[in-house]
């Protein structure tokens, strides 16, 4: 005998909202959701009705005037009769050379630090844990300011290169550390200077195939070439050959001291130095603890494993160690990278023009456009922050454990 | 409790700006206190002395408005600010009124929305350089580098001067004359440019005042004055007439010696009696008492007494009176009449 009974069919009651734990997360989720849309919508009303009484409005229109001040380190043609779209075009520039350099540094200085810090050498050890904690705990504003402190009243001015007897003299007469900057050498590109330069990109990929190649032919069949001298002589020799063939197309251009400053040549300015140095200083700071995480997160059995098999304390750091540690490594790395861009905005406080001292700063108040001005500027940073963690992100996949 | 809270936290959110425009003499009042945006230190026109009071030309200016108003010269809360944030600070309210060497420009009257009520100090821009540079004139500046606060009409005075004598220059844009003075002294700049007035000031504080030159080309137009908030015409006109005060008193003769006495009976002069309230009722008409103009000039003086003081040719700064005299004396000082 059976019976069959419908099972009660679920009706739904609005108390149920509150009441039945199904719904209830969603109850608050979307009530909290309204509160914040209300929050932001109340907030902009604001915005838009204190403009209005203030009979000012939002426009961009300001950005394709002439700006009509002058930027001192220029990657691309500009003048004070230029716009101020321009000049924040040469903003975003140098902010995105000094955040490029600094991440390149702060990687080298990270990664050499956070494995020394690991070292068997008590000395070594103890020193690598005094620069992280030193630069780490103190905040990034003030070492920017001491680094470009120490540069101004450390380093000659350019008057003291004067004279036949001058108190400073440049190195190899050719680069001047001054305090306003390094003068060194620019290359100038004559004509037929591109065959020089396609032939040592050339050389480099011969190189690269050339020791690929060496290793393929170790591996096959135990055949050992030699690798060091081969890849020098590939790289250079062609090169230079082209280079008198060519009629030596690239020449340099010496800083001269002319009356106030060295002309010619390339200047690196302190401002870019004091920033750079200081931003990849501190971050680097930051990744050391990040690599030496990443280190101790991968098992001691691989290191003892690779040791018993004949590799030297190099090679398994660079062949067993450190691979495996990236992935544990990538992931924060990637953020410290973010905060070393976002914490180049500091740049003002050594005179460094990029996108806050331009469109935030000279152009902001110039113009009195500030809520365009920093939309602008928020625009920005979170562009180059998404682009950022999205290539990162990218290398981090390329890395991860592939599981099959 | 925590409703209110948040609510309250809303409000402060959303109205620092609205709440702004209502009277600005009222909120004064209220508060007891009178916020001035000053700058962030400079000899002569404003920085704190050595127990902390602010003085300077630029203080007095403050002073006198709060002694009009309050009836009190000290109770006024100094706002310091730099090139960077004045405008700012005077446009969300957080400060009553800027006497920061603002110069009045055409953009910042209109396009920023501020009201220009006078000009304090006639001015220019100017160069120093050490003398050790043998540099006798701006035009030689080719290829300098010049240390400039960023922020300022200065940096378009540069710009433009320079683009106009066809030379090049490098500019470093600098936040303080603070940093400025440092990185002058240091080399790392071969000129500091800045009003000529602030040039002498910066000069002052050096330890060798001699071994600087300020180079003989002015290269813009500076009126430098005190500027309010569009849109509060009442506080607008206290400030502008409370600054014509002092000017006219020096033109009238009070001094802050003779004020009481001329101000305890009508004199023969009826201007000084109107602008000291012993006849007529001016104090009414901006809302205030009769002897607003008295208690403003008893703070320090009429106007040349200020810049003596502060500025004149007696003190390390040393400037002279030169545009800056009254009409009377060949300069272009002219406060409108009291009637």
């Amino acid at each position: 005998m059976t019976t069959m009974t419908d099972p009660p069919q679920a009706s739904f009651r609005l108390s149920q909202l509150i009441y039945d734990t199904r719904y209830r997360s969603y109850t608050f989720q979307f009530i909290a959701l309204m509160l914040l849309v209300a929050l932001m919508a109340y907030l902009g009303a604001n915005l838009v009705t204190n403009l209005a009484e203030q009979g000012q409005n939002i426009a961009f229109g300001f950005l394709a005037e002439p700006s009509g001040y002058d930027i001192n380190q220029r990657p691309i043609e500009y003048d004070s009769q230029s716009s101020h779209l321009r000049a924040s075009v040469v903003g975003v520039l140098n902010t995105l050379i000094v955040a490029f350099l600094g991440c390149l540094t702060a990687t080298i200085f990270g990664v050499i630090a956070g494995v020394l810090r690991l070292s068997p050498n008590w000395l070594v050890r103890k020193l690598m844990a005094g620069y992280v904690e030193a630069f780490r705990n103190v905040p990034v504003l003030i070492w920017i300011l001491i680094i470009f402190t120490i540069m101004t009243a450390v380093l000659p001015s350019p008057s003291a290169f004067r004279g036949d007897n001058s108190e400073s003299s440049m190195l190899f007469g050719s680069f001047a550390f001054t305090n306003r900057g390094i003068y060194a050498p620019l290359p100038i590109w004559e004509p037929g200077s591109q065959v020089v330069v396609l032939t040592f990109l050339a050389s480099i990929a011969g190189a690269i195939y050339y020791r690929r190649y060496a290793t393929k032919l170790l591996y096959d069949t135990g055949k050992l070439l030699p690798m060091g001298w081969p890849s020098l002589v590939i790289l250079f020799v062609p090169t230079i050959l082209i280079f008198f063939v060519m009629g030596r197309p690239i020449s340099l251009d010496y800083p001269a001291l002319e009356t106030f400053n060295f002309q010619g040549g390339m200047q690196i300015r302190g401002s870019l130095i004091a920033l750079w140095f200081a931003l990849a200083i501190y971050t680097g700071a930051f990744i050391a603890e990040n690599v030496r995480a990443g280190i101790l997160a991968v098992n001691r059995g691989q290191t003892e494993a690779a040791a018993s098999l004949g590799l030297r304390p190099g090679r398994i750091m660079n062949l067993v160690i450190l691979p495996q540690a990236l992935r544990v490594i990538i992931p924060p790395v990637i953020s410290q990278y973010l905060n070393l861009t976002k914490n180049s905005s500091l740049a003002i406080a050594v005179g460094y023009m990029d996108v806050t001292g331009t469109l935030g700063g000279i152009t902001l108040n110039q113009t009195g456009r500030a809520i365009e001005c920093v939309l602008l500027l928020m625009l920005f940073y979170l562009t180059i922050s998404l682009a950022i963690s999205a290539v990162m992100n990218l290398y981090n996949n390329s890395i991860a454990l592939k599981e099959r | 409790m925590k409703k209110t809270v948040f609510l309250g936290a809303l409000t402060v959110a959303g109205l620092v700006g609205g709440a702004a425009a209502a009277a600005t003499l009222d909120d004064v009042k209220a508060r007891g206190t009178l916020n001035c945006g000053v700058t962030t230190g400079l000899v002569g026109f404003a920085a704190p002395d050595a127990n902390g009071v602010w003085e300077g030309f630029d203080v007095a200016v403050c002073r006198a408005v709060a002694a009009a108003v309050l009836g009190d010269p000290t109770s006024v809360e100094f706002v310091p600010t730099t090139g960077k944030t004045r405008f700012t600070a005077l446009a969300s309210g957080e400060v009553d009124m800027l006497a920061r060497n603002t110069t009045w420009t055409f953009s910042r009257d209109t396009d920023l929305k501020f009201e220009f009520v006078g000009v304090n100090y006639y001015d220019g821009q100017g160069f120093m350089v050490p003398k050790a540079l043998g540099v006798t004139s701006a035009k030689e500046l080719d290829g300098a580098t010049v240390c400039i606060q960023t922020g300022t009409t200065t940096e378009l005075n540069l710009a433009d001067f320079f683009r106009k004598n066809n030379i090049s220059y490098e500019p470093v844009p600098i936040e303080t004359n603070a940093e400025g003075q440092q990185q002058y002294l240091a080399g790392a700049c071969d000129a500091y440019t800045t009003d000529a007035s602030g040039l002498a000031a910066t000069r002052a504080a050096f330890e060798n005042p001699g071994d600087h030159v300020i180079l003989p080309e002015i290269v813009s137009k500076e009126p430098l004055g005190p500027l309010v908030r569009h849109g509060d015409n009442e506080w607008g006109d206290i400030v502008r007439w409370t600054l014509n005060a002092l000017i006219s008193a020096e033109e009238l003769g009070v001094t802050s010696a003779n004020v009481d006495e001329m101000a305890s009976a009508p004199t023969n002069s009826p201007e000084i009696n109107r602008l000291l309230g012993t006849e007529g009722n001016l104090g009414e008409m901006i809302g205030l008492d009769a002897d607003w103009a008295k208690r403003a000039i008893a703070v320090g003086g009429n106007y040349g007494e200020l810049f003596e003081k502060n500025i004149g040719e007696n003190t390390p700064i040393g400037l002279a009176r030169g545009l800056n005299a009254q009409w009377t004396d060949g300069g272009i000082l002219y406060s409108p009449p009291f009637r």
